[in-house]
């Protein structure tokens, strides 16, 4: 019978890990899809943190989790205001949009 | 946890208390006070008194050897002591400097002190960290005050873009932190920084790639290159003051937590974590000072002068012994001086019309203000490191600290880029002092930035009477950790 280990989980967070940063990066489209992309890589560190909980026998990887979670709400709240603001300011949401000043 | 060792906990974070329940408590007084400049006013000095007394208790009231809290997660040594007098004093200085700024810009509301309190709360949480749960959170406190006072200016696209900016940047920037913390985690087998040490003795690749992502996620903090991008823009964007606050605390905090996560954890692996800071250093230096070459707008050369900086103070890091950890300290306490001071004359910037803030704004500032004018030379020779003023020691040390640990090479690229960059200090000297005035006079500056351009201008020579003092403050403060 196939079993699920870590390895699985591990290789499951890091493809997550990798959609997320690739979604910021190329996305030349919508300042929502950012957002999708931070919670995703936030996901997979939870995904992470409980396999490596499970895995060691040791809670602390729950309790770290539990805290990622409250605070990944806590940013999506402030990234959402933010956004609000520079929606309010420009009109639409456009990352081409996002380039007022250039670096 | 029962009573006695709680209160026994509770007694080593005093001043984290006195900024936590301060802030909630002002954030109340703010909603009954009535008339919005009364309230901002009103709780910008009581966050004012908050911060110097949070500074006065970290500096005279700490219990005697310091101690650890909460399991581990709290350190109270001096090497946290010595960094949470030196950012509290900071955000003190940036809401000294922030009132008038923000009255004449129609900002003033009560929410700004205290989500400086709040991300001042957020620094001193992560100089203490002692495990990587308390970093995140402390970490995470710090940004998301900070991702807001970035975009403070909200009927300001500029200012809402830069909020957007250093938002999004500063998430991924905790996401790949947090990858980080997970693997090492999972790798060290404990959250703890001294269990990690353990760990770090034989290290796995697991760990090594854990190591890489959490000093990448650092990195994006100090906004050392290649994680610099979002500097100059979040300068540029966001009100003067807010910007002379992120150039100041948050960059010593995520500087102090860098040196404690590399010395402490990460002790072991130095060979491992030395190659990143080495690059990093280059780097930094590299785009610091060539970038700042080429701007017109004053914050955004700040902003390079930042980058440009960190890659200094990353020399001395790199040699990764105890002289690396007073010398970045020492390094890093001038430039919060210099760059609070510098950030004073940008705020004095001020015509008729508004704000201006393009360097050949600058023309003539000798003929109409002579005062301002020295002050701005010796802050800016300071930050560029110019021999005599107290900013050379900081390079010095930080120099010597690297060609002590047989880094010679490293130390001799930081001195080409060191004089590279004292040419832009120049070139806005050369404005400042032989060229023509152009367009009108500065205004007054209001007498509380005054007075932080004096006294921080007069520091870039006095202070050198107390080099040694504050030698022997840092070398007190770095033998806590490193060695």
């Amino acid at each position: 019978m196939f079993e699920i280990g870590l390895g699985h989980y591990l290789t499951l967070a890091a493809i997550l890990f990798t959609i997320g940063v690739f979604g910021i990066f190329v996305n030349r489209k919508n300042v929502i899809i950012l957002l999708m992309s931070i919670e995703l890589i936030l996901l997979a560190v939870n995904v992470n943190m409980v396999a490596f909980s499970s895995h060691l026998g040791d809670m602390t990887g729950q309790v770290f989790a539990m805290l990622i979670l409250t605070v990944a709400a806590a940013e999506a709240a402030v990234g959402l205001a933010i956004l609000v603001v520079f929606f309010r300011n420009r009109g639409d949401i456009a990352v081409e949009g996002v380039n007022l000043m250039k670096g | 946890m029962t009573g006695p060792a709680l209160l026994a906990d509770l007694s080593l974070i005093i001043p984290e208390l006195i900024l936590a329940v301060g802030a909630m408590g002002l954030l109340l007084a703010g909603v009954f006070i009535k008339g919005e400049e009364t309230a901002a006013r009103l709780v910008s000095l009581a966050a004012m008194a908050l911060l110097i007394l949070a500074a006065g208790v970290a500096v005279f009231l700490a219990p005697q050897g310091g101690g650890t809290a909460f399991f581990g997660a709290f350190v109270l040594d001096s090497f946290s002591l010595y960094a949470k007098a030196v950012v509290y004093l900071a955000a003190a200085i940036a809401l000294v400097l922030a009132g008038h700024y923000l009255r004449t810009e129609r900002l003033a509301r009560f929410e700004f002190p205290v989500l400086i309190l709040l991300a001042t709360l957020g620094m001193s949480v992560m100089v203490s960290a002692g495990d990587l749960i308390a970093l995140y959170l402390g970490l995470e406190l710090q940004s998301l005050a900070l991702y807001i006072l970035a975009a403070f200016n909200r009927d300001s696209l500029r200012a809402s873009e830069a909020g957007l900016k250093y938002f999004v940047l500063g998430a991924l920037s905790s996401g790949l932190l947090l990858y980080g913390a997970s693997l090492v985690y999972g790798f060290a087998g404990s959250t703890e920084f001294g269990a990690i040490a353990l760990a770090a003795e034989n290290p796995s690749v697991g760990l090594v790639f854990g190591l890489v992502f959490v000093v990448s996620g650092l990195a994006f903090k100090i906004s050392a290159a290649p994680f610099h991008m979002w500097t100059p823009d979040v300068y540029e964007g966001a009100p003067t003051p807010v910007a002379a606050f992120f150039a100041t605390a948050p960059k010593l905090a995520a500087m102090v937590l860098l040196i404690r996560v590399l010395m402490e954890p990460f002790g072991a692996m130095a060979d491992q974590w030395q190659q990143i800071t080495i690059i990093l250093a280059i780097l930094s230096m590299g785009i610091g000072a060539l970038g700042a070459l080429l701007q017109t707008n004053i914050k955004r050369l700040m902003a390079y002068s930042s980058i440009g900086n960190m890659g200094y103070a990353l020399v001395g890091l790199s040699a990764a012994s105890e002289a690396a950890v007073w010398a970045v300290l020492l390094y890093m306490t001038l430039y919060v001086i210099g760059v609070a001071g510098a950030f004073g004359v940008i705020l004095s910037m001020r015509r008729a019309e508004g704000m201006v803030e393009r360097i050949e704004d600058l023309a003539g500032l000798s003929k109409s203000r002579p005062g301002l004018a020295l002050a701005f030379t010796g802050l800016l020779l300071s930050i560029g490191g110019m021999p005599f003023l107290v900013g050379f020691f900081g390079k010095l040390f930080v120099f010597y600290a690297a060609v002590q640990a047989g880094l010679v090479w490293l130390a001799v690229i930081g001195g080409l880029f060191s004089a590279i960059s004292i040419a832009y200090y120049l070139m806005i000297l050369k404005r400042v002092w032989f060229d023509e005035p152009t367009g009108g006079e500065f205004i007054n500056p209001p007498a509380s930035v005054a007075i932080i351009t004096r006294v921080t201008g007069i520091a870039t020579v006095g202070l050198l009477l107390l080099v040694p003092f504050m030698l022997t403050r840092v070398i007190e403060a770095g033998s806590a950790i490193g060695g």
